[in-house]
């Protein structure tokens, strides 16, 4: 009998720690991890008076490890405060957003988190009243003398900025490669009309596809490139703002230049990411391919040459414009540890933390007074640009458009791409604007 | 259901012992109905709620709308081609799975030797996710042609079979039936072991009688045996067709998300994930469900029969 009961309470035992591992589990999805890296200074967790959690869906690559830089310059300019790293990790932040959204709807928000600035921050979390303004932030250190203006105004609402730059992207930027165009005595082309004259060139000299595209996610990123370069700024921006209609002669022509420059893209676009279509290049079975200037990165990892194997520019008739994206930081209202998320924020749009993401993730700074030797060539190319240019958003990557617009056009680019049927596409494009603008 | 006198005899006497031994079931089971009634039929009821609201963005918005989500979609044109690309992949995922299933339960059934080992060589690609089979078929069936051909339009391109070559799921329309043949691959190993078992529970005199009476080999099975294995037959389609329904990791793993080989279980979750249509993807969701329910609950209903009455 007695042996019976110390196997009932072993059973128990063994439940009770089934549930709590199983719990446990839970917790570690969201690897929350003091963070700090190997080398941080040695303060111990109980010298710590405060913490912040900042979330985000930086998992791996260049972006993990700048963002474990900036930790790293964190943990010595706020000793005192310990940094959770709530990071997300799986579906290019799909996951991390559907697990922010389910966190906010239970008012359970962390203090900050990482989304790509502008309308993807603005349309989904000030929509939602869960984001605080910055600009106490951005007077207090004097981050709009040493951001563009022309910045400001797409990472704000109402007067309002909502987020903290800690990088920038360039959305259009055309990579080509140098031998191929030698080969064919071409220079790389300036407008649209010296682009289709190129591929037609090369396209009359044995290559199929002169330009390399990818999955469905690139089709936007070349459409919003054309779309810029057909339009130009004013008329782009206006496109997001209202003052430009869907239905006008200005896109109609920009989607008529977006399905001929289709015509030379790859006929297995659909089966290729963005890295292959960049290897296409590389290779020479095509001559161009446009994409943002993480392809920069990805050249640079398979140790290719700037202006030996690749060359680059401004996307044919866009010189002058920057079409930017950026990831930024964001502050929650009813922080849990409001201060503290203020302290990182400062950190996140500092010189000395920009320059600490940005070498290693392969992006410039927000601020124009980076200290240039820690950037290679095309980044520095990328610099003056960004310091002398139009900036303008892109669409793809969140800038212009809130996430509910952004994927009913991306459903319309699906759709375009089955029928080709461009009449269609800018019919769907004005009812997308009208549902979700 | 008509019970018989006999059967209430035996029952009357055990009455008190079965309640007893009921009501201990019920509690052990109890934890699992509750789980069951919050997390299937209670989340399935909520879904039904917000298919009728206006919910779009971050915060929940119960606000009534009706129907418009509904016939929103029987107006969307990317959910017509949902149904056209679900249409083509049923048909060509299930034909295919009961072509081979039974085409290799045949086989074994004829008594091959080792034949244990044939039957698990079949059944293991059922061990694999889908996720694995999709990468892995993404590679065999690259659509590039000219220098960069590979995967198996390089083999067909090596036997001389050119005519063969194609761009598999990149190919307008049917592009959707390349991504079924991996599903086929994957399923038909499982669809012959549920033929197996039905061939086996064929009585062997029946077969015998057939051949005494002169009837080919080919007609043993075309007369006797296949008729008497069409509840498996009905059983696999009931399985098969459901998945079918449901696909999404496989077009996922293949071709990522693009609108060509979108399918209801994708535009549900671009949709409400991607879109914050939670309205909308909730819509899906019901249409769904209703469609595996259409396939299901007569299925079941049958089995139910079938059991009461055998």
């Amino acid at each position: 009998m007695k042996k019976m009961k110390t196997l009932r309470f072993g059973a128990v035992l063994l439940a009770l720690a089934l549930v709590m591992a199983a719990c446990g589990d839970d917790a570690d999805e969201t690897t929350t991890t003091a963070a700090g890296g190997t080398d941080a200074p040695t303060t111990s967790a109980a010298a710590m008076t405060e913490q912040v959690e900042v979330f985000s869906w930086w998992t791996g690559g260049g972006e993990a490890a700048g963002l474990d830089e900036m930790i790293k310059l964190f943990a010595t300019t706020d000793p005192n405060i310990e940094f959770l790293n709530s990071a997300v990790a799986g579906g290019a932040g799909t996951n991390a957003r559907a697990v922010l959204a389910s966190r906010l709807q239970a008012n359970d928000p962390p203090d900050s988190w990482q989304g790509h600035a502008g309308q993807e921050l603005i349309g989904t979390y000030v929509a939602a009243d869960q984001i605080e303004a910055l600009n106490f932030l951005y007077d207090e250190e004097g981050w709009l003398d040493v951001m563009p203006d022309t910045l400001i105004p797409l990472i704000s609402k109402d007067d309002n900025i909502y987020s903290v730059p800690v990088n920038i992207h360039r959305a259009n930027v055309v990579w080509a490669n140098p031998t191929v165009l030698a080969d064919n005595n071409i220079d790389m082309p300036a407008s649209l009309d010296e682009f289709f004259t190129a591929l037609d060139t090369l396209q009359a000299g044995g290559m199929d596809a002169p330009l390399a595209m990818g999955e469905q996610w690139t089709t936007m990123h070349l459409f919003e490139t054309i779309m810029l370069a057909s339009m130009g700024p004013d008329d782009w921006n206006g496109l997001w703002d209202g003052s430009v209609a869907w239905d006008s002669a200005a896109v109609k022509q920009g989607i008529e230049d977006f399905d001929k420059i289709l015509t030379y893209t790859n006929s297995d676009a659909s089966a290729l990411s963005w890295q292959d279509a960049g290897q296409l290049v590389l290779d020479g079975t095509s001559a161009f391919n446009i994409m943002g200037d993480w392809q920069e990165g990805f050249f640079r990892e398979l140790n290719m040459v700037p202006q030996t194997d690749y060359i680059w520019a401004a996307t044919p008739g866009t010189d002058g414009n920057f079409q930017f994206l950026s990831d930024s930081f964001v502050l929650a209202k009813n922080a849990p540890h409001r201060e503290s998320a203020i302290a990182w924020l400062k950190v996140a749009g500092s010189n000395a933390g920009q320059d600490a993401f940005n070498p290693v993730k392969g992006s410039i700074p927000a601020r124009n007074d980076a200290d240039r030797s820690l950037y290679g060539e095309y980044l520095l190319s990328a610099m003056d640009d960004w310091a002398s240019d139009t900036v303008v958003g892109s669409l793809t990557h969140g800038v212009v458009a809130n996430d509910s617009w952004k994927s009913e056009i991306d459903t319309a680019i699906g759709l375009f791409l089955v029928d080709g049927d461009t009449a269609g596409f800018q019919t769907a494009l004005t009812a997308a604007a009208a549902a979700s603008g | 259901m008509a019970v018989t006198s006999a059967e209430t005899d035996v029952l009357k006497p055990k009455r008190k012992v079965f309640r007893m031994e009921n009501w201990w079931g019920v509690l052990w089971v109890l934890p699992s109905l509750i789980a069951v009634m919050v997390f299937v039929y209670g989340f399935i009821g909520w879904t039904a709620r917000v298919s009728v609201s206006a919910w779009k963005g971050l915060l929940a918005d119960y606000t009534f709308v009706g129907a418009d989500n509904y016939t929103a979609l029987a107006s969307d044109p990317r959910f017509d081609i949902d149904i056209q690309n679900t249409a083509i992949f049923t048909v060509v995922f299930v034909l295919g799975c009961l072509a081979i299933g039974l085409g290799l339960a045949i086989l074994l059934d004829k008594g091959i030797r080792a034949e244990g080992f044939y039957r698990s060589l079949f059944l293991f690609p059922m061990a694999i996710s889908f996720i694995v089979t999709g990468v892995v078929w993404r590679w065999l069936m690259n659509p590039a042609q000219g220098e960069r051909i590979s995967g198996i339009n390089l083999i067909f391109d090596k036997l001389g079979l050119d005519f063969l070559i194609n761009s598999w799921h990149a190919t307008p329309t049917w592009g959707i039936a390349a991504v079924a043949i991996p599903a086929v691959w994957q399923m038909s190993g499982y669809t012959m072991a549920l033929y197996l078992a039905g061939l086996r529970a064929v009585p062997e005199s029946l077969r015998e009688a057939a051949r005494v009476d002169g009837a080919s080999e080919f007609q043993v099975y075309r007369k006797v045996v296949l008729p008497l294995i069409r509840p498996v037959t009905l059983s696999a389609i009931i399985i098969l067709g459901h998945i079918s329904l449901k696909v999404f990791d496989l077009i996922i793993a293949m071709a990522g998300k693009q609108v060509a080989l979108d399918v209801p279980a994708i535009y549900m979750w671009t949709t409400t994930f991607d879109g914050f249509f939670f309205g909308r993807g909730a819509a899906i969701g019901m249409v769904l469900l209703m469609s595996v329910a259409v396939l299901v609950i007569p299925y079941l209903w049958y089995t139910l029969r079938q059991e009461r009455s055998g």
